[in-house]
């Protein structure tokens, strides 16, 4: 027999996206790549006024139209279709899929049109005339719940969806209280910082937009939907149950989806619309988003507003924190909306050992797009709040801002800690991150480099933060739909592997981590190696692809799946190797006698064997196939230290990042060059939040940014080299001691880079900055500086 | 794209696209890189029932010199602009404006003509052929008519351009002292404020010079003031600065929205005119 190649080993290896070349070369199958036989098109007639009762609908005229086939109110959607559910358990009002007779935001869907292609659903659409009251628009949250502003929810008055919400020290069981230690904590305090911080509002912008078809076959009395969703299962849960199907009646396919950032966890009305609409009408459905949909129906980010306050010591110890938070979550609950901003509560403790801490949040209704989750969905607001308050306190000593985060922090023989937002941090080393940030960006040269372009009159600044984040999403009792991952792994008769896993990825490389991991596990080539995902036909069971999650939830379940295989295997082959179990070891494609590589038998043989077992051995059932549930027992804690180097145009304003530089440390890595592609774009949305990015509303409710025109996407040309380096601190949680780092770009990212532009502007004075960092704003701040200074003069 | 639905033709050339678009009565569109238009359509801001292409008419696309002055095909696309060698060795300013177009995307597609005829109040040509003093050739069922730049734009939006009439070239006498600079606005690429400005200078002293300025105002202008106080001054840094100092007095109707309030743009404006006579009178040094 031939000597076979040495494989390698996969695992900590820089291996290529196997998804890519598909993806680069158009070959892959969106959900708008799926045609059915008779298939219709929906067109949503939407609101253009932010707050209005509708006083009638003329759809006459579209239903006039050639190629239409029908064309349904909200108040005839609303006979066949219950209001929409959300996946927390907070209070929310009713929400229609499709209003019945108050539209609370621009994009609010009032009709749908079903026709027999896109353009002709559209034309109809336009042709349909609502006549609305309109209504006084809720834009400023903060206005909204003074009783003074118009109410979008009568049953929510003031507008508060919910809270204040407290939490912290001394928060009883029952929500009791005690604020003895935080009062303590201020009245000793030498120095107490104070801010209003805004995180402001963010389109989530997936490249390709939302997309769904249905297809309801009367016969089978089941349902097919393909949706471009992060999470097809929890899509068939809401699904099913919305239609009155059972789960085993609905098939839910996410087919190649091009980005989600969060805003594709949401279950959505146009889903649910298309779903019923197929069952009623017995006709495939598609509705496919267009941009400037996107930009109105899809769930924005952000628009948390905290007013922040940090208690120290002169020499920097910090006391204590009090943040109020009142996040603006527009018109209604979606399925995380409420969800989302908790999150900012339970990382207030960040990186630090704060002695006491009070946060509160109020989550506000206003005639907006809704909220939901968007990359790191509520700890990089936390990381910005906190990180912002600690570099204006380290502005306030005078301090070094890596000196006195040092002074501050969680110790690594601390873990596990809990914290008093109620989170048990896994593992850290705090410190660590931080010298390898200062020491790979180079902080004091850094520093002379600034203090060299200031004396030259030019505006450079320096920004370093750190974070602490969640991932690996986490336990079931933090979850509603659950919080493990299922995975079902199968040695082929052939000795080809085939996986699934619950997890839905679209961008995060688990086809490629995935077959890493079971190539090594089974010592097979990676490309013997194939991972399923994304259909509820294939994929047994699932939660889905958000939280960072992936890889230490659903990278665990493979790994537990593929160890059950790999022993039922090992019996099979001691079997026809007269040995035991025990002894053998996978690799090279063979399985062999330990120590007597002439005894190995080629991993297919042993594969076909285990599918022909022509004497079975005692105690075994042919094949080779198992599945594994696994149930972290806790979330993960990745952290890290980010830097950014800024220098600001004295004449124009203009920001111009010229450094940056991540340290994460996410545990183990599976694959160091996605991880670095996932740090990159969410470094790259950081950015853009920091920089250039804002939805804006007018006072009318009237978007203002529904364009790519207005709506700023940063490109590569805005941002400098990346410079990358991690620690690696394992979890305790799962088997890998891998973390999770979808999201740890944008959230560490943010708060440096504005410490950067607030440091490059300290010279005027100035303490803070709200993102994003407008030019013009800083050239006013710049302007009235050399003004006054004439004046002076 | 979801438009309304349109007719779409192929134009073989000039005439041939003037045929079409009279047999169109006023419902038709002419379509080279569609960067302007398809925008528009998608947002059913515009809506024609007949698309013509003219991207394919033979020389409607080319850049070339003759008897001292240049040529550049309507069809041209800002790409093709961006990267000439004649124009980078003869004209660079051409280049630098065309390089400064959105992105690699756009400019692959776009055209010179259709950027030029739409009149987008912040596109960036308009600035750079005032400046070049740039003549506009329309082709119209009636033959031939020369407009000069400056009279070509007149409002937002709107040019001297008969509906029976083509932009088909613009010729300019080629300016090596010239240089555009531009604020970006960062979403779209456009120009928030843009200035080109062509410097004749003999013996230090600036013998003639015209500044055009873009996206600060419904449409493109000249910054005649600045002009005439430079005019017989030394060309010098100095000179050029205290006369930028009075550009954009005089401007009305300064656009406002949510990237760049009025006082800002006329800010801007000081800053980019000097910066744009900076960046001139370097070529002459280089």
């Amino acid at each position: 027999m031939a000597v076979a190649a040495v494989l390698p080993k996969l695992v900590g290896q820089r291996v290529k996206r196997r998804e890519d070349p598909r993806l680069i070369q158009g070959r892959g199958t969106y959900v708008d790549d799926v045609k059915i036989a008779g298939m219709q098109h929906l067109a949503f007639k939407r609101s253009d006024i932010a707050h209005g009762r509708i006083r009638s609908i003329d759809k006459s005229a579209a239903e006039a139209m050639e190629g239409v086939e029908a064309v349904f109110t909200g108040a005839q959607i609303a006979e066949f279709l219950d209001p929409m559910p959300i996946g927390t358990p907070f209070p929310s009002p009713e929400h229609r899929a499709v209003a019945v007779d108050t539209v609370r935001f621009v994009g609010d869907p009032v009709a749908v049109v079903v026709a027999c292609d896109r353009y002709a659903a559209r034309d109809a659409a336009d042709a349909i005339e609502v006549d609305y009251e309109p209504l006084p628009a809720v834009v400023d949250p903060e206005a909204a719940m003074t009783g003074q502003s118009a109410v979008l929810h009568a049953d929510f008055p003031n507008n508060v969806a919910l809270g204040p919400l407290p939490s912290g020290t001394g928060v009883g069981r029952k929500g009791a209280v005690d604020d003895t230690a935080v009062e303590a904590a201020f009245e000793a305090a030498d120095v107490v910082i104070s801010q209003r911080m805004v995180n402001q509002r963010l389109a989530p912008s997936s490249i390709e937009a939302r997309g769904v078809v249905a297809h309801y076959e009367p016969g089978r009395e089941a349902l097919t939907i393909w949706s471009s969703s992060q999470n097809p299962h929890i899509l068939r849960t809401f699904v099913s149950r919305m239609l009155g199907l059972g789960e085993d009646r609905v098939r839910a396919i996410a087919p190649e989806v091009g980005g989600g950032f969060g805003a594709k966890i949401n279950i959505y009305g146009e889903e649910y619309v298309a779903a019923a609409l197929s069952k009623r009408l017995g006709l495939p459905i598609k509705w496919i988003e267009d941009r400037s949909e996107a930009f109105l129906a899809t769930v924005h980010g952000r628009d948390l507003i905290a007013y922040v306050e940090l208690a120290a010591r002169r020499d920097g110890s910090v006391l204590g924190l009090r943040m109020r938070i009142i996040a603006d979550i527009g018109a209604y609950n979606m399925l995380l909306t409420a969800g989302v901003p908790t999150n900012s509560m339970t990382m207030a403790n960040a990186t630090y050992a704060f002695p006491a801490i009070r946060a509160t949040l109020t989550e506000v209704f206003t005639n907006k797009t809704p909220t939901d989750a968007y990359r790191g969905a509520g700890r990089p607001e936390a990381a910005y709040f906190v990180e912002r308050a600690m570099d204006m306190l380290a502005r306030e000593l005078a301090m070094d801002p890596a000196e006195l985060r040092r002074k501050n922090f969680i110790q690594p023989d601390q873990f596990p800690y809990k914290t008093h937002m109620g989170a048990i941090y896994d593992s850290g080393d705090y410190e660590k991150a931080l010298d390898r940030a200062l020491h790979v960006s180079g902080w004091e040269a850094l520093k002379a480099e600034r203090d060299a372009a200031r004396a030259d009159g030019r505006l450079v600044g320096l920004g370093l933060s750190m974070y602490v984040e969640i991932c690996g999403m986490g336990p079931s009792s933090t979850l509603p739909p659950g919080g493990w991952e299922h995975s079902q792994v199968t040695v082929e008769r052939d000795g080809r592997i085939s996986a699934t896993t619950g997890v839905s990825p679209h961008g995060q490389g688990n086809e490629t981590t995935f077959a890493q991991m079971l190539a090594d596990q089974f010592g097979v080539p990676l490309d013997h190696v194939t991972i399923h995902h994304g259909d509820t036909a294939v994929v047994k069971q699932g939660i889905g692809t958000f939280g960072s999650r992936s890889q230490a939830v659903g990278g665990a379940a493979l790994h537990d799946a593929g160890t059950k295989v790999k022993a039922k295997m090992a019996k099979f082959a001691a079997a026809l190797l007269e040995a035991h179990e025990s002894d053998l070891v996978f690799e090279n494609g063979t399985i062999a006698v330990k120590g007597a590589p002439a005894s190995a038998k080629p991993f297919a043989e042993v594969a076909a064997y285990a599918y022909r077992p022509i004497r079975l051995p005692e105690g075994l059932t042919p094949g080779l196939s198992d599945e594994a549930f696994f149930e972290p027992k806790n979330n993960t804690y990745p952290f890290g230290c980010h830097i950014a180097m800024m220098e600001i145009d004295r004449e124009t304003g203009e920001p111009r990042l010229s450094k940056m530089v991540a340290v994460d440390d996410a545990g183990h890595l599976i694959n160091p060059l996605i991880v670095e592609g996932q740090i990159h774009g969410g470094l790259a949305q950081g950015i853009g939040q920091a920089m250039i990015e804002e939805v804006a509303y007018g006072a009318d409710g009237q978007p203002l940014t529904a364009s790519f025109m207005d709506y700023a996407l940063p490109r590569a040309s805005d941002f400098p080299r990346f410079e990358l380096d991690n620690t690696v601190t394992p979890t305790p949680v799962n088997p890998l001691g891998a973390k999770g780092v979808g999201e740890a770009g944008t959230i560490g990212s943010t708060p440096c880079i504005v410490a950067a532009a607030v440091d490059a502007l300290s010279v005027f004075g100035v303490r803070h900055l709200d993102m994003m960092l407008r030019p013009e704003k800083l050239w006013r701040i710049i302007q009235d500086h050399e003004s006054a200074r004439s004046f002076d003069a | 794209m979801i438009s309304t639905a349109f007719e779409y033709e192929r134009a073989t050339s000039l005439d041939d696209a003037l045929a079409k678009l009279a047999a169109a009565g006023g419902a038709g569109k002419l379509i080279a890189g569609g960067h302007s238009l398809v925008p528009l359509m998608k947002l059913r801001l515009s809506e024609p029932t007949v698309l013509i292409d003219i991207a394919n008419i033979p020389d409607f696309a080319g850049i070339r010199e003759a008897d001292g002055r240049i040529e550049i095909g309507a069809g041209t696309t800002h790409h093709d602009v961006a990267i000439s060698a004649l124009l980078r060795a003869r004209c660079p300013v051409m280049a630098e404006a065309a390089a400064a177009i959105g992105d690699q995307q756009v400019r692959n597609r776009g055209t010179l003509g259709g950027s030029l005829a739409h009149a987008d109040p912040a596109a960036d040509y308009p600035a750079v052929m005032l400046a070049l003093d740039a003549d506009f050739h329309l082709k119209g069922t009636n033959g031939w008519r020369v407009v000069k730049a400056g009279d070509f734009f007149q409002g937002m939006l709107t040019v001297d351009l008969a509906p029976d009439e083509i932009l088909a070239k613009v010729t300019f006498a080629p300016v090596r002292a010239a240089a555009y600079a531009k604020l970006h606005q960062r979403a779209s690429r456009f120009a928030i404020v843009g200035v080109a400005a062509a410097l004749a200078v003999s013996d230090g002293t600036i013998s003639s010079v015209r500044i055009g300025l873009t996206g600060a105002s419904s449409s493109p202008s000249r910054l005649e003031n600045v002009e005439a106080a430079l005019t017989g001054r030394d060309a010098t840094a100095g000179a050029f600065s205290a006369a930028a100092g009075i550009a954009g007095d005089g401007v009305e109707d300064l656009n406002e929205d949510i990237h760049a309030s009025a006082d800002y743009r006329r800010a801007m404006i000081r800053v980019f005119t000097r910066r744009a006579l900076d960046g001139a009178l370097a070529r002459i040094a280089g």
